[in-house]
């Protein structure tokens, strides 16, 4: 676990990249992260995502998988490549500040 | 007279069925254990009938011969379960079973279905499965006369029951065409929706370095979209194609449709459920046993192992109105068999990822942890053994439920 700047902000993140308290997370750092991950700019399209990530976390305790965000933000799963390429379901939960999702262990 | 009810004598539903009924009095409560299939499957055993090793009756045995005389048994599929009404309707004279307990422990299964193609013109062509005994006996047939070409192994979505039942048996195909000489004409490649061989770290690290070792391609991050069977590729959400000559599929793995219908799972079917007491989140009475819950720990029988004792330990604890003393830790010991009679052992839970180091056990061990060795295979062996003759019968097996980080390196 390591704190750094981001956004003006310090914040801890894990080995993997993924922030450790999603209470630190806030927009602004949202988009940062984003563009790490190589998205330039988070659309409307994109913020549905983000938000139903977040509400998700909120109610569950933590980031839904693939699976859960395609049935519940009402999302193709192609879309959701488009929006965040190459493994959407971690990058949402980078981007929104939440550990990794557990459909992988 | 009280009802504890079972759903599903596999193997979580069969040892608890059978500790509660040695545990409760039977002057006040009658054990119920209901499931649609006469037969037992060691599903660890599939891994190795593609490749000619075990005859049916060593993986397939009758449910009735694990089920103890103070257990009633039923066998017929679940039409209804309604948890606020303790109450659940049978397919079979729709026989009505109300409980004021019960363990839902209805597995999990696989779903080629969710996949657009995969069950096209190729399944069981060309496609096969090896998580279910039909798919693995009919690759076992296809393997016995295959000339050769590219083998593509793909993971289609996580979780599935063993994660890494698909490295081995990739690692199994090495040592298999290696045996018939013809491994030069094979080229195996893995596709999977993970960044890299496994899930954790470390052991992520060590089972790609094995890949390479053997001459398997990974294809990290592939998340299958189709099955193009008139062309004989798998193509990726994000366009990339992999050409195969034989698809063996994991497919999607999701719970019971009963647990679908009766609104208590999850968009896979899987029943919310405390990781640490192995209680349903939403139902108190309610308790989730092995695959069919939605726990972050593996889907395996080692794990229902560990999670047995504490989880009747809870369920005495509530029913007396006690606070329930059993946390489980998330502990998974899997066998990971490499080929050329050598396995890896690797050991975790909920907090601690797998390490290296030994793991001991008295008499037999010590095992290696996270390395090649050939007493991890034979303890891969004896486990479909110590299944049969000593987990299933309720006797005693020489493994600790809790993790622990004696022997290991860090």
């Amino acid at each position: 676990m390591a704190p750094r700047t981001i956004a003006g902000k310090t914040v801890d993140f894990n080995d993997e990249g993924f922030m450790t308290n999603p209470d630190e997370w806030d927009k602004d750092i949202a988009v940062e992260i984003a563009k790490e991950e190589g998205i330039l700019e988070l659309t409307p399209a994109h913020w549905k995502i983000i938000d139903f990530c977040r509400q998700s976390a909120v109610e569950t305790g933590k980031a839904p998988t693939l699976r859960a965000i395609t049935t519940g933000a009402n999302v193709t799963t192609k879309d959701l490549f488009t929006l965040f390429p190459k493994g959407p379901a971690k990058k949402v939960a980078k981007v929104s500040g939440l550990g990794k999702p557990e459909g992988c262990v | 007279m009280k009802t504890f009810l079972v759903l599903g004598a596999g193997t979580a539903g069969t040892m608890i069925a059978r500790k509660m009924a040695h545990k409760l009095d039977s002057h006040d409560w009658k054990v119920i254990l209901v499931d649609r299939d006469e037969q037992h499957y060691y599903q660890p055993g599939f891994l190795f009938v593609p490749f000619g090793w075990y005859k049916p009756e060593q993986v397939i045995q009758p449910k009735r011969k694990f089920v103890p005389s103070n257990v009633e048994f039923i066998i017929s599929d679940i039409e209804l379960i309604e948890p606020d009404k303790n109450r659940v309707t049978l397919m079979k004279n729709k026989q009505v079973i109300n409980y004021d307990y019960m363990v839902v422990a209805t597995g999990a299964d696989i779903h080629p279905e969710q996949t657009e193609g995969l069950k096209d013109g190729g399944w069981r062509q060309n496609i096969f499965d090896f998580y279910t005994y039909d798919g693995a006996a009919a690759l076992a047939k296809f393997l016995n006369t295959w000339q050769g070409g590219r083998m593509v192994v793909n993971v289609v979505e996580n979780p599935i029951k063993c994660p890494v039942a698909p490295l081995e048996f990739l690692f199994l195909a090495d040592w298999y065409f290696s045996k018939r000489g013809m491994r030069n004409k094979v080229e195996l490649v893995y596709a999977t929706p993970l960044s890299g061989a496994f899930t954790k770290p470390r052991a992520s690290t060590a089972l790609g370095e094995l890949l390479t070792r053997k001459n398997i391609q990974i294809e990290p991050d592939f998340m299958v979209g189709e099955v193009d069977s008139g062309k004989n590729v798998i193509r990726s959400y994000d366009e990339r194609e992999i050409p195969y000559d034989l698809l063996v599929s994991v497919p999607t793995n999701m719970g019971a449709e009963v647990i679908g219908r009766s609104g208590m799972g999850d968009e896979l079917n899987f029943v919310p459920t405390d990781k640490f007491s192995l209680q349903s989140k939403k139902w108190q009475n309610i308790f989730v046993m092995g695959d069919a819950n939605n726990i972050p720990a593996s889907k395996a029988g080692a794990v229902i192992h560990f999670q047995m004792d504490l989880v009747a330990e809870n369920i005495l604890a509530h029913m007396t109105g006690k606070e329930m003393p059993g946390k489980f830790d998330g502990h998974a010991l899997c066998y990971i068999e490499s080929g050329f009679s050598k396995a890896i052992l690797i050991d975790f839970c909920y907090d601690v990822e797998p390490l290296t180091g030994t793991y001991p056990l008295p008499a037999v061990g010590p095992f290696s942890l996270l390395r090649e060795s050939t007493i991890n295979h034979w303890g891969k062996l004896a486990f479909r053994h110590m299944y049969w003759n000593l987990m299933l019968k309720g006797i005693e097996v020489p493994l600790p439920s809790h993790f622990s980080m004696l022997g290991k390196n860090n």
